[in-house]
């Protein structure tokens, strides 16, 4: 209820702002919505979507298994640790415009170099928080499974995981906020489709309905994503703990 | 199938890089259907010299020789359960060939039966004991240890507890080495004790107790414990032993 009424607050804001900036400047709801219906009927506006959610999901599932691999392997191998350490750096510095720039450059404007950027530049915030979890695994548990003579397998599944759920969920949390925004940079900078293509044609043409339109049912799969797929994910992780009354 | 244990020295190096002797010679062997008991003050090294026992620990002077590929049931001086799992699967992951038949009598004497599906986080000390032991006693286990299963409970709860341990043990052909401070709980569980010196830790004196646990009476275990506390200050006991 408090969401819908907040909703509803942010559409009547919505709605008087564009009174008073004009229709040029703000479209109403309505002429967005008419734009966004018509986008849906020629069928463009799911191509895009989904081309970008395409992209989203490969590069989102490329750098959190990438991430999480890395960063468990550097909490837990001292050397590895060492040596992964000033990449990291590096690459947590870099910013994400310069990345996409020279992924483009150096492998053409291509899927590839697309997909390849976005994974970067969510990667290392991956093996960073990741590298947290591994190196604040339970010593106790650890010991309890090598007297019970654990399988490699059971232990993993059963000791480790569970102990660095926490800290994939929230690489993943971070990662697809991240995620969001870099692909549409990335599809604005060089690729023929997508959602970030589209707003970079609107902007061209100053079609503002239509970037309103792009814009919003981007954020309104976001928001769909993240209350069907990441909440019940993070909830059902967090099933064990004693809840606070 | 015997456990040998001869351990000469461990130290522990402090981060400052000082040396710190936790024990200084300790050595004894336990046959299987033995309840040896390590009788020693806080902090003198017993837990230290548990996890050398069963393997967890290879940095220490000495030998120890345990039946090769024993089954090892271990009860943490704290229970170390799986918080995300309840009572049921912590028990069920470490041993998957346990029969229900089993893990049902093991929960009815162990008073768990109400609280399978309980997860560890809604149990308390004593119940998160009780699961602890259940784990151990599931895996059928050749080579026992059980690190101050009886410590920070209230009187009755332990006594309660320590009877419900004696009858798991009785009947099994285990090597059994339970650790303790408490000089009544010993007399009560073991077959041989060996009492400890304080850090770092020495066996001051062997006792065997020959009578069976079954048959031992309130007063032969008073006589007994107070024989031990008199070894072990010097003087008589003030402990009041009814
Ligand atoms: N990992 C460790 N590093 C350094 N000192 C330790 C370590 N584990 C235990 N000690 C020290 O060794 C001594 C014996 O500890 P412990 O074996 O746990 O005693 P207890 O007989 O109470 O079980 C204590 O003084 C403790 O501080
Ligand atoms: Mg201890």
């Amino acid at each position: 209820m408090p969401r819908l009424l907040s909703f509803a607050v942010l559409l009547a804001t919505w709605w008087i702002g564009s009174l008073f900036a004009g229709d040029a400047k703000l479209p109403p709801p309505p002429t967005v919505l008419t734009v966004m219906i018509a986008e849906a009927r020629s069928g463009d506006l799911f191509f895009h979507l989904g081309l970008t959610l395409a992209r989203v999901t490969l590069a989102f599932t490329l750098a959190m298994s990438l991430g999480a691999a890395i960063g468990y392997l550097m909490g837990r191998v001292r050397l590895a640790d060492r040596l992964g350490d000033p990449w990291l750096i590096l690459l947590l510095n870099l910013p994400a415009l310069v990345v996409i720039v020279l992924a483009y450059i150096w492998a053409g404007l291509t899927e590839v170099a697309a997909i390849a950027a976005i994974a970067i530049n969510k990667l290392p915030t991956a093996v960073v928080t990741l590298r947290e979890g591994a190196r604040a695994l339970e010593a106790a548990l650890d010991e309890m499974a090598t007297v019970f003579a654990l399988p490699r397998w059971k232990k993993f599944r059963h000791v480790i995981l569970p102990q660095l759920s926490p800290y994939i969920a929230a690489a993943a949390r971070s990662g697809l906020s991240l995620v969001w925004k870099i692909v549409l940079v990335a599809e604005l900078l060089g690729r023929p489709n997508g959602v970030g293509f589209e707003i970079g044609v609107a902007f061209q043409l100053f079609d503002i309905p239509l970037l309103l339109a792009y814009s919003l049912s981007f954020a309104a799969v976001v928001l769909l994503i993240e209350t069907l797929l990441v909440q019940p994910f993070e909830a059902r992780l967090s099933r064990w703990r004693p809840r606070a009354a | 199938m015997r456990l040998e244990v001869d351990i000469a020295s461990k130290t522990f190096k402090s981060a400052a890089g000082e040396q710190h002797d936790v024990i200084a010679g300790v050595a004894f062997t336990l046959d299987a259907g033995e309840v040896g008991v390590l009788v020693g003050p806080s902090g003198c090294g017993k837990s230290t010299m548990l996890r050398i026992l069963a393997g967890l620990d290879h940095d220490f002077q000495g030998r120890v020789s345990r039946p090769a590929g024993a089954r090892i049931g271990f009860v943490f001086q704290e229970p170390r359960l799986l918080p995300w799992r309840s009572v049921e699967e912590n028990v069920r992951l470490v041993a998957p060939l346990a029969n229900e038949a089993k893990l049902s009598a093991l929960f009815e004497i162990l008073e768990l039966k109400a609280h399978r599906n309980h997860f560890p986080g809604e149990l308390s000390l004593g119940l998160a004991r009780r699961v602890a032991l259940a784990r151990a006693f599931a895996i059928e286990p050749e080579f026992l240890i059980l690190d101050e299963p009886l410590a920070s409970l209230d009187v009755a709860l332990a006594a309660r507890l320590r009877d419900e341990i004696a009858m798991l043990i009785g009947g099994r052909s285990v090597i059994t080495l339970l650790v303790t401070h408490d000089v009544d709980d010993a007399v009560r569980l073991g077959d041989r004790l060996f009492l400890l010196s304080p850090r770092p830790a020495r066996v001051l004196a062997e006792l065997p107790i020959r009578t069976p646990r079954s048959k031992r009476g309130d007063a032969e275990i008073a006589a007994i414990t107070l024989d031990i506390m008199r070894r072990i200050n010097g003087a008589p006991a003030e402990r009041d032993a009814s």
